[in-house]
């Protein structure tokens, strides 16, 4: 191919060497390709399906989409926990320039405290940079306009709207429903031993309190999920699948709105609860612990400072004390006594006894007065109830026996959980003799039935737990569950709340129960009855029972602090009731502390109760009762 | 001047070759098929540039062997001198010195270089009767060795190893013994730690550890090679599909316009589409040395196949680095990544071998 040419060089020899070398060169080049092609192949065709994995978990995010919370109604429909939209201000650090310059910017737009400037920066140090990163929570409408306006200044910065829930009545139902807030490390740990980990996965609050916490399972539904395409920055490009979430049930309770916040009304700044259930059902139309608080404030997320207020002020506004304040039941519970007394023959239905206006332990000197210093003189079982007679009872205690006191009265659910559908409640005590030998390493002296007679000493229970017992007296022995559930709202119908039945209290005569109901009715109805006057002319009838307790130590909780109160000296008023007294319908309690006089004070928050309830509710709403 | 039926041909007047440039029109629409899947922004901007490059390739396929012997010397020369500039008063950018700004204009002297090491050591090597001597091969060496480390001074690893490789390919070409052969790399490896201990940067040694174990940090220095072995690996045999690659289109893919633009490629046609980029590569290298062979003499065969080995260099060494062979250098993928620089570099190149293939100052049958 080559021609020789006239040189002194060997243009031929260099060509071939040339060439040779080309030839190699062609060689290692096609060598060095298959090299190429070979690890290709490896990494195309032989790994193909973990770089294919591995592609697909770059590109391809799950994302928990929570379930919106149920609502909760009162029994009329009108609610009572909604989820309410919260915008809040958020920042793609990732996609900002100049981010300190706009954040000056935006303080001079609303006032953003350094508090929240530092807490931004805090988050973000340890957030990825793609991620939003919350600068300011709970934007008021107005804030919202002015960064909407001036959104186009603000790169990176978007408002995010989110599901918050909100009470509508404020601190008139917190003792009822409870709140939620955020889930805190114990909740994690209560939600990790459940097994619950994924169905709260995207979910930041919880039930903490009342029935938000009771119904917590019904209330929080099943989250759904997401799949999305997300690109290296994080954003999401499409989704590619979504099963939405299941929302929560809604549910409706007992509660009557009307019913309660007229209880509120009229408890006014006196502490003290009130409790009005369905005589019927159990369902609990009215539970008001006063004072009470905000529980917005909770979902927000509480200052320390307001948080510390509630925790320490001396009228213990944190505490439910429908059902965790423990009273001494003073003279609500002689009917009951009453029927025991009957029961077991210490007493008949004509027996009298002389009060002089005290009365002696046999064999001693210790001496029981009588609220009436100069005596009821000839007292029966009835006229010892209608005027709430200490003497009678003493007597009558004494004979019965601690023994027998005890069992009896847990049949009507003192010292027991009523099994009312919130956790926040205490057994109280129904004193025997074990129990005073575990409490206080002492035995039981007859000095201490005495005053278990008339509902003092030991004996103590809370408001629900008499409103319990006074229900089941009312249903002459049929044992009632109190219940807030009314039922839960569904779209194939309500399924109302199934109540377990609990065996009847059984009496060795049936008209024992007429006794003593009859000596309530009287309470309110007979001129000589305490409560006669709170009563007059009524458009049903009703009966009841007054208490009025001394309240030397007045317990309500274990960390209750008896010295703060110890100015609190007055006695707690109270009053049981039920209407009609023919077929009970409704039966409540109401006490108020340090208030005097049960018949005095007590007794007249149950007569407007009651009338709101039969002349104003029932009148109205007649086709839902 | 007897004519022969290529010689009539309307390509040999205009001086071009009608093969390499089918190649190299190939090798033009890959490129902007795979640009515009990463962005449609990019493909205006490159054909301008492609149109530059072919307007360079054309003018330098005008320009007569002889003439570029001629100024050999002097271009050389001037080139180091400007590297020598680079590193006094040169422009940084990105951590690196490798602008020179000459006020209107700032241009990398590097870039001449890599087109001018060829034209010199041919130059200096075809003096002399093939093979040449020890101590002509050693000062050969030298006419490489100076502008490499000059440029690897910059520091820019990528380019300073195409310029070293195609001076060594001129001198493996000009047949130099097997046995200077062997004292050389035996010399390279005996240096190799001196280069790893005391030249090489910090970035340069983890770019190389990185190399040999990415997932020690996947989301540091292992990132890109990562994602980029993710992209190709998981094309698969067809592909996903143009405009389909999860990796180049959702950005995990870093570069996909230069650099990494092969496994943006890999990714969305498959080992298929590699195969037919390789065809298309190795068509163009076989032409080119095939060109080399039929050229004239010593100086121009060698500074032929100098060029078309530097071009195979820039793929080796870009698809060996994207594909986790070699350490990550900035390498374009010739005549595919976007940027200009290297398309105008490259086909300057195809344009001296188009003048050689098609002046020939003899007959030939």
């Amino acid at each position: 191919m080559v021609k020789k040419h006239v040189s002194i060089r060997n243009h031929s020899a260099e060509s071939a060497l040339f060439m040779r070398r080309t030839l190699v060169v062609f060689i290692a080049i096609v060598f060095a390709i298959g090299v190429l092609i070979t690890n290709l192949y490896y990494l195309q065709i032989s790994s193909f399906e973990s770089f294919q994995t591995r592609s697909n978990d770059n590109r391809i995010s799950v994302q928990t989409v929570p379930p919106n919370r149920g609502l909760i109604y009162d029994r009329n429909g009108i609610i009572l926990a909604e989820n309410r939209p919260v915008y809040s201000l958020q920042v793609i650090v990732k996609k900002t320039k100049n981010l300190k310059r706009k954040i000056n910017k935006l303080r001079n737009m609303f006032d953003l405290s350094n508090e929240e400037v530092e807490q931004f920066y805090k988050r973000n140090r340890y957030a990825r940079s793609f991620r939003p990163i919350l600068l300011r929570d709970q934007l008021s409408t107005e804030e919202v306009a002015i960064f909407t306006v001036n959104q186009h200044l603000f790169k990176g910065f978007s408002i995010k709207a989110n599901l918050k829930r909100y009470y509508p009545f404020g601190d008139a139902f917190t003792h009822v429903l409870g709140y939620i807030a955020k889930i805190n490390s114990k909740d994690l740990q209560r939600i990790e031993q459940r097994g619950d980990t994924a169905r709260y996965r995207g979910t930041y609050y919880i039930g903490k309190l009342g029935i938000e916490k009771y119904y917590e399972q019904l209330l929080h539904g099943q989250p759904g999920q997401r799949q999305v395409e997300v690109d290296s920055w994080g954003k999401v490009i499409r989704v590619l699948n979504f099963k939405p979430p299941v929302p929560g049930r809604d549910i409706k309770l007992n509660i009557d709105i009307q019913l309660q916040l007229k209880a509120q009304q009229l408890l006014g700044d006196t502490r003290g609860s009130v409790i009005v259930l369905d005589a019927r059902t159990g369902g609990v139309l009215t539970l008001v612990s006063n004072p009470s608080y905000d529980p917005n404030l909770f979902v927000q997320g509480i200052s320390n400072k307001k948080y510390n207020a509630l925790l320490s002020s001396k009228d213990r506004p944190l505490i439910n004390r429908a059902t965790q304040g423990r009273y001494p039941p003073a003279s609500t519970i002689k009917p009951q006594m009453a029927l025991l007394a009957l029961n077991t023959k210490v007493i008949t239905e004509h027996t009298k006894i002389k009060d002089p206006g005290w009365w002696i332990v046999p064999g001693s000197k210790r001496r029981f007065r009588d609220w009436k210093r100069w005596g009821h003189g000839m007292v029966d079982v009835n006229h010892a109830i209608e005027q709430s007679c200490d003497t009678f009872f003493y007597d009558a205690a004494y004979k019965i026996g601690i023994d027998r006191i005890n069992p009896f009265m847990q049949q009507f659910g003192f010292g027991d959980y009523s099994g009312l559908d919130i956790y926040e409640e205490t057994k109280a005590i129904m004193p025997s003799r074990e129990w005073k030998r575990a409490r206080f390493n002492a035995p039981w002296y007859d000095g201490d039935t005495i005053s278990v007679g008339i509902g003092q000493g030991y004996w103590t229970v809370t408001p629900i737990q008499l409103t319990q017992a006074t229900a089941i007296l009312a249903r002459k022995g049929e044992v009632i569950t109190p219940h807030i559930l009314h039922s839960i709202v569904s779209k194939s119908g309500a399924f109302n709340a199934v109540q377990e039945s609990k065996m009847p209290i059984k009496l060795q005569d049936e008209h024992y129960w007429e006794i003593a109901l009859k000596a309530m009715y009287g309470v309110t109805s007979k001129r000589t009855g305490t409560a006669h006057r709170a009563f007059a002319n009524t458009s049903y009838t009703i009966a009841g029972k007054s208490g009025t307790a001394q309240v030397i130590n007045m317990k309500e909780d274990e960390e209750y602090d008896a010295s703060k109160i110890a100015e609190r000296h007055r006695d707690n008023a109270m009053f049981v009731a039920f209407a009609p007294y023919e077929s009970p319908e409704i039966v409540a309690t109401v006490i108020l502390e340090n208030a005097g006089g049960g018949s005095s004070h007590a007794a007249p928050i149950i007569r407007a109760l009651f009338d709101e309830y039969f002349d104003k509710i029932k009148v109205q709403r007649l086709e839902d009762f | 001047m007897v004519s022969t039926q290529a010689q009539k041909s309307i390509f040999y007047r205009l001086h071009i070759d009608p093969w390499l440039l089918i190649g190299i029109f190939c090798l033009m629409t890959l490129s902007l098929i795979t640009l515009y899947s990463v962005s449609p922004d990019w493909v205006i901007p490159q054909l301008i540039r492609l149109v530059i490059a072919l307007s360079v390739m054309l003018a330098m396929a005008q320009i007569p062997p002889e003439v570029y012997q001629r100024w050999t010397p002097a271009i050389f020369i001037i080139s180091v001198l400007l590297l020598i500039a680079v590193l006094v008063f040169g422009h940084t950018g990105k951590g690196a010195q490798r602008w020179l700004d000459l006020g209107f204009t700032k241009f990398q002297p590097s870039e001449i270089m890599k087109l001018i090491m060829p034209f010199g050591v041919a130059y200096y090597i075809s003096r002399y009767t093939l093979p040449i001597t020890f101590k002509k091969a050693v000062i050969a060496l030298l006419i490489v060795i100076i502008p490499t480390l000059l440029i690897a001074k910059q520091p820019d690893l990528g380019t300073s190893i195409l310029v070293a490789s195609s001076g060594l390919f001129v001198l493996f070409l000009s047949g130099i013994s097997w046995f200077y052969i062997a004292i050389a790399v035996t010399a390279v490896l005996a240096f190799a730690p001196v280069l790893w201990f005391y030249l090489m940067h910090d970035y340069q040694r983890t770019r190389v550890m990185t190399l040999f174990n990415p997932e020690a940090d996947p989301l540091g220095a292992g990132y890109h090679i990562i994602q980029s072995k993710i992209a190709i690996g998981s094309g698969g045999v067809w592909g996903k599909g143009w405009q389909q690659g999860t990796q180049s289109q959702l950005e995990f893919l870093p570069e996909r316009h230069t650099d990494f633009i092969f496994s943006v490629f890999s990714e969305e046609f498959g080992f298929m589409g590699i195969l037919l980029l390789l065809t298309i590569y190795l068509f163009i290298i076989g032409r080119g040395l095939w060109i080399a062979n039929q050229a004239q003499d010593a100086f121009t065969k060698l500074v032929a196949g100098g060029i078309i080995l530097t071009f195979f260099v820039y793929i080796f060494v870009n698809i060996g680095m994207v594909s986790g062979l070699l350490p990550v250098v900035g390498v374009p993928l010739a005549l595919i990544s976007y940027g200009g620089t290297s398309i105008v570099t490259l086909l300057a190149g195809f344009g001296v071998l188009m003048s050689f293939n098609t002046h020939k100052r003899f007959n030939r049958k």
